[in-house]
C-alpha cells in the first residue's frame, strides 16, 4: 500500500501551478484533497511522476456569492458546504448533498473541484451541480474558458480537463425565485458510493409555479446525468403529484445504468423512479405555505 | 453502570475493563508497533491469475535495487525443503508457489528489503511468467467428471478433500419417508472474512550466536504456532520464542500460519536480520483465511401437527486450494453435526464433501466454533421453511420440539452429549421483551395495508469449549488450557493462562474469577497471556474455548492456591485445619468470624512464616481438560420493515435473549453479544468473499467487502437467562460467538416472514436490496 516514487511540488501562487502543469506534461497531477488521487496512487492504479499541490492556495479557497450567483473556489471542502448555513436560503442542495459524501475524514479534506475532476460516474456532486445549472471555470497559462457542467464531464473518469489546466471555480446561478432542493441516496453502507443518486432541486415564483427545474443523477450512466425531459415536464406547473409522476417516469428513461453487483440496470431505474418522485413529493411539501399551524 | 477494579467479590459484576485504559488512549502495543534494531521489511509478490502454470520467474531487476537484501521465490524454498508447509487440517499449503499458482492474490515471491516502500518497489520489479488455466470456481463443478485437477500433488487425483458424516443414514431415509411432511431446500452460506481491523503480521528475530528465534506474530494460538513452527523449520521447540502482543482483532483468522510468516522467517535467519511482514487489507481479504463457503441441501420431516421427525443434511464445502482449516484433527467439517440445534429430533444424518477450487485456503471458522454457525443457519432456516409449509407460527413450532429440560444431559443423534439448557425459557423472556403477541397484531394490520413487515425467530444452540481429550486434538496435541498463579508475599497475584485474547476481556474477566476464588479483586490480580517463554502451554483462544477451558483452569488454580491458604491460615490462627470457615474474603475460626486472616495476610505468612514442615511459597498450577464441551444458547427476535421502493430492510428491533450460563461479567458479555450480532448483521446483509468466472476476487478492499458502521447497525436489546453448566467449576459456558452462530437466520427468517405472503420461502444471503427488488418486481407489488 505504498505509492510508486513521485516528486511533490507546493504551489505558491496559482500561475505557478499552472507553470508547473505546462512545463511538466501530462505525468504531473494537481493535488487538491487527495482523496481520490491518494487512495488510486497507493494501490498504484495512478502513478503519476509528480504532484502540484493547490490545496493551499488562497486565491482558490472560500466562495463568493453576488446578484449574479454563488462562485465556489478550487479547494472549497465538502465539510464547508455540509456547515454553511448562509448558503441554506438560495442554494440548500449544496449542504444536503454534502453530507451524504463518504464520512466525516473524507469531507474534512475533500474539495468539490476535485470531485469534479476525478468524475467519478457516482461521485454525487455531479448529479447535485448538473440540477443547479452550474459552469466551471478552466485556467492554463495560456486562457480561461468557463464551460457548462453538462460539457465538463465527458465520460467514465474523463473530464474536458486538458493537462495543463486547472478548474478554478464552479458557478452557479442565482435562483429565480424560491429555491428548493434535496439529494437522495442509495448506498449499500454509509460512506459507499452511490448505487443511485439523485439531486432534485425547484425554483418556484411567488404563485407556487416552478419556474427552475434540475434533475440530476448519479451511479446510473457512464458520467453525472441530467434529465431534462424531467426537468421541462415540471416547468410551468404547481408541483403537485400528477407532474410528479411523470417527472420521475421521464427521469428513469434518462437513467442509462449498467447491472452489477449492486443491482441491476431495472432495479437501479426503479429507484431513480422512486426517489425523484419521493424528493418532488418531499420539496413539495416543504414549499406549501404553512396554512393554520400553531405552536 | 460500570463498577471499578477495586469492587470487592467481583464475579458476576460488570467491572470496568482493564485493558481499556490503555486500548482506547492509543497505548496498545500492536504488532506493527514493534521495531526492531536493524529491522527489514518484506512484501508478497502475488499472482493476478487464478490459476496458471509458471513458465518462469525473473527476479534479477528487483535484487538489482539498491536496499534489496533478499528476493526468494518458491524454488529457493523448495531447496531448503520449505516450499510446503502443512495446514492445521492435516492438508498441506505452498509457502510460495512452485510451478503452478492455484489462486488469485496466491503468493509467488517475497521480497525484503531496507522499507517496506522499497518492497514494495522491488516487488513490482519481479517478471513472472504465467500461462493462464481455466479456473475453477464452482465447488460442484469440480466435483464433475473431467474437471481440471488442481491438486495435482495429490494421490489418487481428485478435487474431493474429504468426505465426512454423522449419524444414521438409513434410518433418517426410512424416517422421512414415513413423514406426513418433508420440506428440502438448499442454504448457502456464502464466503466471508473474519475481516479483523487489524490484519495478520509478524516478526522473526533470529540470533544466529545463539540460535534463538523470538518470533513476535498476531496470533490467537501462540503455543500452536510455537509447536507447528518447530515441526516446519526444524528448529529445536525451546529456542522458538512466539511472543502475540496486543491483538486487534481475530474471529478466527489469526489462528492458521501463513505463508507471510514462514517467508519472513526464512528471510531473518538468511539475512540474520530481524524481518518485518505485515499484509495489507488486500492481502488479509483475498489470502489468509476466509471462513463459511457451505452449501448446504436440507431435508427437515414433521408429523402433520408439527413434530419435528427427521433431519437430512448434505454438503458440499470449497475450501478453494489448500485445506488450511483449523479445525479439530477429527472434524474435518468441524463441529457441524451441531445441525440438530435446540430441538428433539429422534434421528438424523450429516455429510459434508470437502472440495478444492481456484480460490483461497481456508476455511476458519469466522467468530464460531468450528462450522456452528453453518448448521445454526440451516437448522434455522429449515424451521422456518417447515413453519410456513405447515403453516405454523414458526414460535410454536419451536416450543413443540425444543429438547425439554428434564431431558438434560441431552445425547442427540448425531453423538453429543448437551450439558444444559432452557429453551422453552429463554424464548419465553425474548417474546416478552419484545412483545411477540402485539406485533403479530400489528402485522396482520400492516399486511392488509398491502405493507412488508416480519417477525423472524432464531432459537440456536452453539456447542463450544474444545475439548475434552477423548476427542480433540489439534496435530495431536490434545486441546486443554492452562493457568500458572502466582500469589506475590503482598497478596497480589499474577496469572499467566495459555490463552491469548483480541478483545475478549480476559485481563478482566479471569482476574476477577480468581480475584472471587480467593477473596481479592481484579485489580489485584494481573492476568498475562502471549509469551510462550512465560505462559503455560495451551491451545489458544478461538471457538469461544478460552473460558470454558482457561477459565475453568484459573477457577481450579485458584482452589488449590487457596486449600494451601486454608492450611496456612490454620497455623496463623492456631487452630485446627477443619476449624478453618473462608467466608470469601477471610478465613477464621468456626464460629469467631472476627478473629481472621486475609488472603493477603496468609500469603505473606507463606513466605515469612510458613507453618513447619510445609514447603513455602503460595502458587498453583492447572492443566484443565474439559470433561466435555458446553451449550449456550439463545433466543433472537427481530422486526424487520422492507420499503418497497428501494427494498432496503429497516431492522426496527431486535432483542436477543442469550443463556451462557453463568456470568462472570455482564458488561463484557453484553460488548461480546453486540459485537457478534453486528458481525451477524453483516453477513446476513452486506458481506461476500464473491469471484468472477476466472476466479477473480470481487471483493479485495473495504470498498467493496462491506464492514458495517454504528450508522447501518441496528439497537440491540440483550437480556439472559442463566441456566449453569453442571460440569465447569464456575457453571460459564463461553458466550463471543453465539451472537455471531444465532443471528444470521433471525435476520434472514424475519426477511421471509415478511415475504412469504408471496410465496417466498428462501433467498439466498447477502440480502442486497436488489435481490428483494427482484422478488418484489416479479410478484408485482414493488412500488
Ligand atoms: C472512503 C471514501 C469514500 C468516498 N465516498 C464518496 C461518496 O460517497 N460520494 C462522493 O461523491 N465522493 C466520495 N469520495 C470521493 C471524495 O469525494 C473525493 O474527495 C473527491 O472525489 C476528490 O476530491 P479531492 O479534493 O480529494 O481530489 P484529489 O484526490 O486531490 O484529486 C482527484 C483528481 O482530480 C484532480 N484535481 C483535483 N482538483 C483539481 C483541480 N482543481 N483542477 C484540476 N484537477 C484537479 C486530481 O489531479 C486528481 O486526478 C470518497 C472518497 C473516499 C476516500
Amino acid at each position: 500500500m505504498f505509492p510508486a516514487p513521485f516528486g511533490y511540488v507546493r504551489a505558491e501562487s496559482l500561475d505557478e501551478a499552472l507553470a508547473v502543469l505546462a512545463r511538466e506534461g501530462p505525468g504531473a497531477k494537481i493535488l487538491a484533497g487527495g482523496q481520490s488521487l491518494l487512495p488510486m496512487m497507493k494501490l498504484r492504479i495512478a502513478e503519476p511522476a509528480l504532484l502540484v499541490d493547490i490545496h493551499r492556495l488562497p486565491a482558490l479557497t472560500g466562495w463568493q456569492e453576488t446578484a449574479e450567483g454563488l462562485t465556489l473556489g478550487a479547494v472549497v471542502r465538502h465539510s464547508q458546504l455540509e456547515r454553511a448555513e448562509a448558503l441554506q436560503e438560495f442554494y440548500p442542495l449544496l449542504g444536503r448533498t454534502a453530507r451524504w459524501i463518504a464520512d466525516p475524514l473524507v469531507r474534512n479534506r475533500g474539495t468539490v473541484a476535485g470531485s469534479l475532476a476525478h468524475a467519478d460516474p457516482a461521485g454525487d456532486w455531479g448529479a447535485a451541480l448538473l440540477a443547479l445549472g452550474a459552469s466551471v471555470t478552466l485556467r492554463s497559462l495560456t486562457r480561461t474558458r468557463e464551460l457548462p457542467l453538462d460539457a465538463f464531464l465527458v465520460d467514465i473518469f474523463t473530464t474536458a480537463l486538458e493537462p495543463d489546466e486547472v478548474l478554478t471555480a464552479i458557478r452557479i446561478p442565482k435562483p429565480a425565485g424560491r429555491p428548493f432542493g434535496t439529494y437522495l441516496k442509495l448506498e449499500r453502507k454509509v460512506g459507499d458510493f452511490a448505487v443511485v443518486g439523485v439531486a432534485v432541486n425547484v425554483v418556484l415564483d411567488a404563485r407556487h409555479t416552478v419556474v427552475e427545474a434540475g434533475i440530476g443523477l448519479a451511479g446510473v450512466g457512464p458520467r453525472a446525468l441530467r434529465a431534462p425531459a424531467a426537468e421541462a415536464a415540471l416547468i410551468g406547473h404547481p408541483l403537485e403529484s400528477g407532474g410528479i409522476r411523470e417527472a420521475a417516469a421521464l427521469a428513469a428513461e434518462a437513467a442509462d445504468p449498467v447491472s452489477d453487483r449492486r443491482g441491476s440496470r431495472a432495479y437501479k431505474r426503479n429507484v431513480v423512479r422512486v426517489f425523484v418522485e419521493r424528493g418532488l413529493k418531499a420539496l413539495a411539501d416543504e414549499s406549501r405555505p404553512e396554512v393554520g399551524v400553531t405552536a | 453502570m460500570a463498577l471499578e477494579l477495586s469492587e470487592p467479590r467481583p464475579l458476576g459484576k460488570p467491572i470496568r475493563r482493564k485493558e481499556d485504559a490503555r486500548l482506547i488512549r492509543g497505548q496498545g502495543r500492536y504488532l506493527d508497533d514493534i521495531v526492531l534494531p536493524g529491522m527489514l521489511h518484506l512484501a508478497l509478490v502475488r499472482s493476478p491469475y487464478a490459476h496458471a502454470r509458471i513458465r518462469r520467474i525473473d527476479v534479477q531487476r528487483a535484487a538489482a535495487l539498491p536496499g534489496v537484501h533478499l528476493v526468494l521465490t518458491g524454488q529457493d524454498l523448495a531447496a531448503a525443503g520449505l516450499a510446503w508447509m502443512p495446514t492445521l487440517a492435516g492438508d498441506r499449503q505452498m509457502v510460495l508457489a512452485v510451478d503452478k499458482v492455484l489462486f488469485q492474490y496466491q503468493e509467488v515471491a517475497a521480497v525484503v528489503a531496507e522499507s517496506r516502500a522499497l518492497a514494495e518497489d522491488a516487488a513490482a520489479l519481479v517478471e513472472v511468467d504465467y500461462e493462464p488455466l481455466p479456473a475453477v470456481v464452482d465447488p460442484y463443478r469440480a466435483l464433475e467428471p473431467g474437471s481440471p485437477i488442481l491438486r495435482e500433488d495429490r494421490d489418487p487425483p481428485s478435487n474431493r478433500i474429504f468426505h465426512w458424516e454423522a449419524g444414521d443414514r438409513a434410518a433418517t431415509e426410512a424416517a422421512l419417508a414415513r413423514s406426513a411432511v418433508v420440506v428440502r431446500e438448499t442454504v448457502r452460506m456464502p464466503r466471508v472474512h473474519p475481516a479483523p481491523l487489524e490484519p495478520c503480521g509478524c516478526i522473526a528475530d533470529y540470533q544466529r550466536a545463539t540460535g534463538r528465534l523470538t518470533w513476535y506474530v498476531t496470533s490467537q494460538a501462540p503455543h500452536a504456532h510455537r509447536t507447528v513452527l518447530a515441526m516446519v523449520a526444524g528448529i529445536p521447540e525451546h529456542k522458538i520464542r512466539v511472543v502475540s502482543p496486543d491483538v486487534g482483532g481475530g474471529f478466527g483468522n489469526k489462528v492458521p500460519v501463513f505463508p507471510g510468516y514462514v517467508a519472513a522467517i526464512v528471510a531473518a535467519m538468511r539475512l540474520n536480520r530481524p524481518v518485518k511482514w505485515v499484509e495489507t487489507r488486500t492481502e488479509n481479504l483475498t489470502s489468509t483465511n476466509f471462513a463459511r463457503d457451505y452449501h448446504m441441501t436440507v431435508e427437515i420431516g414433521a408429523d402433520a401437527d408439527g413434530k419435528v421427525t427427521a433431519l437430512k443434511v448434505s454438503t458440499i464445502a470449497d475450501h478453494g486450494a489448500f485445506d488450511a482449516a483449523a479445525d479439530p484433527t477429527r472434524f474435518p467439517a468441524g463441529l457441524f453435526s451441531i445441525v440438530t440445534g435446540s430441538y428433539d429430533f429422534p434421528v438424523a444424518f450429516a455429510e459434508v464433501d470437502g472440495v478444492y477450487t481456484n480460490k483461497a485456503p481456508g476455511g476458519v471458522a469466522y467468530r464460531c466454533s468450528f462450522r456452528v454457525t453453518e448448521a445454526s443457519f440451516l437448522i434455522e432456516r429449515a424451521m422456518q421453511s417447515l413453519a410456513l409449509r405447515l403453516g405454523m407460527d414458526p414460535v410454536a413450532l419451536r416450543l413443540k420440539n425444543f429438547i425439554p429440560p428434564e431431558k438434560f444431559p441431552y445425547h442427540s443423534p448425531l453423538g453429543w452429549t448437551y450439558d444444559s439448557g432452557n429453551y422453552r425459557a429463554t424464548l419465553e423472556r425474548a417474546m416478552e421483551r419484545i412483545g411477540y403477541a402485539a406485533l403479530r397484531q400489528e402485522q396482520a394490520e400492516r399486511r392488509a395495508r398491502g405493507e412488508l413487515m416480519g417477525i423472524g425467530v432464531s432459537t440456536f444452540t452453539e456447542i463450544v469449549g474444545a475439548g475434552p481429550s477423548h476427542t480433540f486434538d489439534i496435530l495431536g496435541i490434545k486441546m486443554f488450557d492452562s493457568c500458572e498463579l502466582r500469589v506475590h508475599p503482598t497478596g497480589k497475584v499474577l496469572a499467566r493462562l495459555g490463552t491469548r485474547h483480541q478483545g475478549q476481556g480476559h485481563e478482566t474477566t479471569f482476574a476477577q474469577v480468581i480475584a472471587e476464588e480467593l477473596g481479592l479483586t481484579a485489580d489485584d490480580v494481573l492476568v498475562e497471556e502471549g509469551d510462550t517463554d512465560t505462559a503455560p502451554y495451551g491451545l489458544g483462544t478461538y471457538a469461544s474455548r478460552s473460558t470454558p477451558t482457561a477459565g475453568a483452569a484459573a477457577a481450579v488454580a485458584a482452589r488449590r492456591v487457596r486449600d494451601k491458604a486454608r492450611r496456612i491460615a490454620a497455623h496463623l490462627l492456631e487452630v485446627a485445619e477443619d476449624d478453618v470457615e473462608w467466608d470469601g474474603t477471610r478465613f477464621h475460626p468456626a464460629g469467631t468470624p472476627a478473629r481472621g486472616v486475609t488472603m493477603a495476610e496468609v500469603a505473606l505468612a507463606a513466605y515469612t512464616n510458613p507453618p513447619p514442615g510445609m514447603e513455602p511459597g503460595l502458587e498453583g498450577t492447572v492443566y484443565y481438560d474439559p470433561p466435555n464441551l458446553t451449550f449456550p444458547n439463545g433466543a433472537y427476535l427481530c422486526v424487520v420493515d422492507i420499503d418497497k421502493g428501494t427494498s432496503q430492510v429497516h431492522v426496527r428491533r431486535f432483542v436477543a435473549v442469550d443463556d451462557c450460563g453463568t456470568v462472570i461479567n455482564p458488561m463484557v458479555v453484553e460488548g461480546q453479544i453486540h459485537g457478534g450480532l453486528t458481525e451477524g448483521f453483516a453477513i446476513a446483509f452486506l458481506q461476500e468473499i464473491a469471484f468472477d468466472e476466472q476466479g477473480n476476487c470481487l471483493a479485495p478492499n473495504f470498498m467493496e467487502y462491506l464492514v458495517p458502521t454504528a450508522v447501518e447497525t441496528p439497537q440491540w436489546e440483550t437480556d439472559r437467562t442463566v441456566t449453569p453448566s453442571p460440569h465447569h467449576p464456575i457453571g460459564a459456558k463461553g458466550v463471543g460467538e453465539s451472537p455471531n452462530v444465532g443471528s444470521p437466520a433471525a435476520f434472514v427468517n424475519a426477511v421471509i416472514d415478511a415475504l412469504a405472503p408471496l410465496g417466498v420461502t428462501h433467498l439466498d444471503i447477502p440480502l442486497y436490496p436488489w435481490k428483494i427488488w427482484e422478488v418484489l418486481h416479479e410478484r408485482g407489488v414493488a412500488e
